[in-house]
Formats: C-alpha cells, sequence, structure tokens
C-alpha cells in the first residue's frame, strides 16, 4: 500500500531508512525544521539548515523513488531566543519560494513561556503575510495540556483559516480541544512518549479521520519510522478496508499538503479489476 | 546498583508509557461492549487484569511486585 509520511527528520536519519521506508510504501515525506538537540547561536547556521532540507534532503530522498518536501521555522524550543528568532524571520521569506517547501513548521510551544508565545505569533502573521500553510508542534509530556491551551488562544487572535493549519503530537487529553476549533490534528507514534500505533487507532475510531494527519516524526531520538507502517497493519487488523487505510494514511495527507500547489501528488482511489476469465491473455 | 533518582530518571516515561497502554486497552475494550450488539455478561481476563492493578497500587507492600503480577496470571498450583 502506498503511504505519505507527512512529519519526517530526514536530516537525522541514515539512507537506509529510505530505503526501507520505499520498499514498504513510502512514497513522499514533508520534513519541518526542528531543534537539533542543541541551541544554535548563530541566524546563518538556520539558513543552512533550510537550504540542507530545502536542497539537499531531496536529493537523498529521490535516490530511492521519495518525494521529498519541507517546512521552514524556528522551532518552538529556540523560540525562547526572541533576538535570533527574529533575524531568521527575516530571511524566511526567500524559502517561500523554493519547490518543495510547504510552509511555516514545526512553530508552537515548548514549555509555553512569554517568549515562546511572542515568537510563534510572529511565525503566524508571517505565515498569513505569505499565505504559508502552518504546522504547529505541541509541547511533551506534562507541559502539553498547558501549551495545546495556550496555542489555540494565541491563534484566536488571528484571521488563520483553520483548514490551513495542522497541530500536531495530539494525544487523548488534547486531541478535542484542537478538532473542536476545526484544525487539522496529527498523532505522532513514538516508541515510548506521545503516542502508540494502538491508540492512535482507538482515536480514530473514537473520532474519525477527517482533518486527521499520522505521522511517526523519527527523529534523533527513540524514534521509529516504521511505527507508521505498524499502524497500518493494526488499523487493517482491525477490519478496515485498504481504501479507508488509504484515505487516513495517503489521502489526507495530500488533502492537507496539497493545498499548496507544489505538492502535486495526487488521491488515490482503489479500483477491483474483475477480467473476464474467456479473454485471451 | 542504580540510585531511587537514577531508576525514576531512566525508567519513568516506559512505565508511564505502559501503564498508558493499559489504559487505551480498557477503554478499547468497553467501548468494543458498547458496540456490541451481543456482549459478554463478564470477561475472567478482564477481572484479572483490573485486579492486578491492586498490586501495583501497593506503594507500601514488599518490592516483589511483578512476582506477584506474575502469580495473580498463573493458574493455582495447590
Amino acid at each position: 500500500m502506498q503511504i505519505i509520511q507527512p512529519h519526517y527528520h530526514g536530516i537525522a536519519r541514515t539512507a537506509q531508512d529510505y530505503e526501507r521506508m520505499a520498499m514498504s510504501g513510502v512514497v513522499a515525506v514533508a520534513e519541518p525544521a526542528f531543534w537539533a538537540g542543541f541551541d544554535r547561536k548563530y541566524p546563518e547556521t538556520f539558513i543552512d539548515y533550510f537550504h540542507q532540507i530545502s536542497d539537499f534532503e531531496p536529493t537523498r530522498a529521490a535516490e530511492y523513488g521519495i518525494r521529498h518536501f519541507c517546512w521552514v521555522a524556528v522551532n518552538p524550543k529556540e523560540a525562547e531566543n526572541t533576538e535570533l528568532s527574529r533575524e531568521v524571520l527575516k530571511e524566511m521569506p526567500q524559502f517561500f519560494e523554493k519547490p518543495t517547501v510547504l510552509g511555516i513548521g514545526e512553530i508552537g510551544l515548548h514549555k509555553s513561556t512569554p517568549n515562546e508565545c511572542e515568537i510563534f505569533a510572529e511565525h503566524v502573521q508571517l505565515a498569513l503575510d505569505h499565505d504559508q500553510l502552518i504546522l504547529i508542534h505541541t509541547p511533551h509530556l506534562e507541559d502539553k495540556v498547558t501549551g495545546t491551551k495556550r496555542i489555540l488562544e494565541i491563534l484566536r487572535d488571528f484571521p488563520v483559516d483553520p483548514d490551513r493549519v495542522w497541530i500536531d503530537h495530539a494525544e487523548e487529553h488534547t486531541i478535542k480541544m484542537i478538532q473542536d476549533e476545526g484544525y487539522w490534528t496529527g498523532f505522532t507514534l513514538y516508541p515510548i512518549t506521545k503516542c502508540s500505533p494502538k491508540r492512535a487507532c482507538d482515536m480514530v475510531e473514537i473520532y474519525g479521520h477527517e482533518r486527521l494527519l499520522i505521522n511517526s516524526s523519527a527523529d534523533w531520538g527513540p524514534s521509529d519510522p516504521f511505527t507508521l507502517q505498524e499502524c497500518v497493519v493494526e488499523y487493517r487488523r482491525r477490519g478496515n478496508s485498504l481504501q479507508q487505510a488509504i484515505e487516513v494514511f495517503y489521502n489526507n495527507p495530500v488533502r492537507f499538503l496539497a493545498q499548496n500547489p507544489k505538492f502535486d501528488i495526487p488521491l488515490v482511489r482503489v479500483e477491483e479489476i474483475h477480467e473476464d476469465s474467456a479473454s485471451p491473455v | 546498583m542504580l540510585t531511587p533518582d537514577q531508576v525514576m530518571d531512566n525508567y519513568f516515561l516506559e512505565a508511564r508509557c505502559m501503564l498508558i497502554e493499559v489504559a487505551a486497552t480498557l477503554d478499547r475494550y468497553d467501548r468494543a461492549v458498547e458496540n456490541s450488539d451481543n456482549p459478554p455478561a463478564s470477561d475472567e481476563r478482564l477481572a484479572k487484569l483490573y485486579s492486578s492493578l491492586s498490586i501495583l497500587a501497593d506503594q507500601s507492600g514488599p518490592a516483589n511486585r511483578s512476582e506477584r503480577v506474575l502469580n495473580h496470571f498463573s493458574l493455582p498450583t495447590d
């Protein structure tokens, strides 16, 4: 089955991951800009990073027939440094012109500090000014509920179209507040934190698959890109059809991401072919 | 041997993950019962899961909870 990995940090992964993803049906990935594991000191470091994910990383993925797209942003953790963040924000519009950049992300909150909130709001304004899609990271563990509520409060101050905003890393205690405001919701599958494949399938059963994006993120920490395929198997094990699985793991990412026309991958529908057994071969 | 802090540092998230998986499994069962035309009156395995949780909640008991949980899920030997 063809699937799309809508949140994937390719620079932290090996070529072997791309190869195995290609062998297990992945046809496209989208890479948000994120924290490198340490706080960067210079705006130029971010600019080089944006070039890496918009110029070089697509060539690595293409080796295995996978389309690679990306997002640019100052991640919520480094947004604490407002001076650095604003320097980077000034440079971001040049990347909106690149053929594989889909929008601004992942922005959001980490510890929900006043500085983080300011820079989050400035990213949202930049997205509105340049008509960009928005991808939002919600905080980890004990900070998730507070941070998600704060993100929703801040968004209410802007004329954003909820259909163009994806709020990621939702779990059982945050999905409803996101869906109630009409945003796209993401589940991120991790081996230990965030969400598991089984719990993701539970939430699809409870809340339906509309405006839902499932991903495995896959970064430099404990993570596994193939939790997405594990989730596909769990979803099918529960009796869902191939077309239903395609809606969740392929067509939904297309529906959201193709709001930026650069994501030119078409929707897919399964068609059964019943050949006439009497026909010549 | 690890210090108490090291045990929490190393295993807190993993234990949290496993507890949430147990909670999600129990919720999944309840939803399946609600959606079933012919739900089972009871299930011994489910009862065993619920009763095992009291072993985990026993904070003052001896440090052999895994042994007690395993015994709880074992057939009687007498």
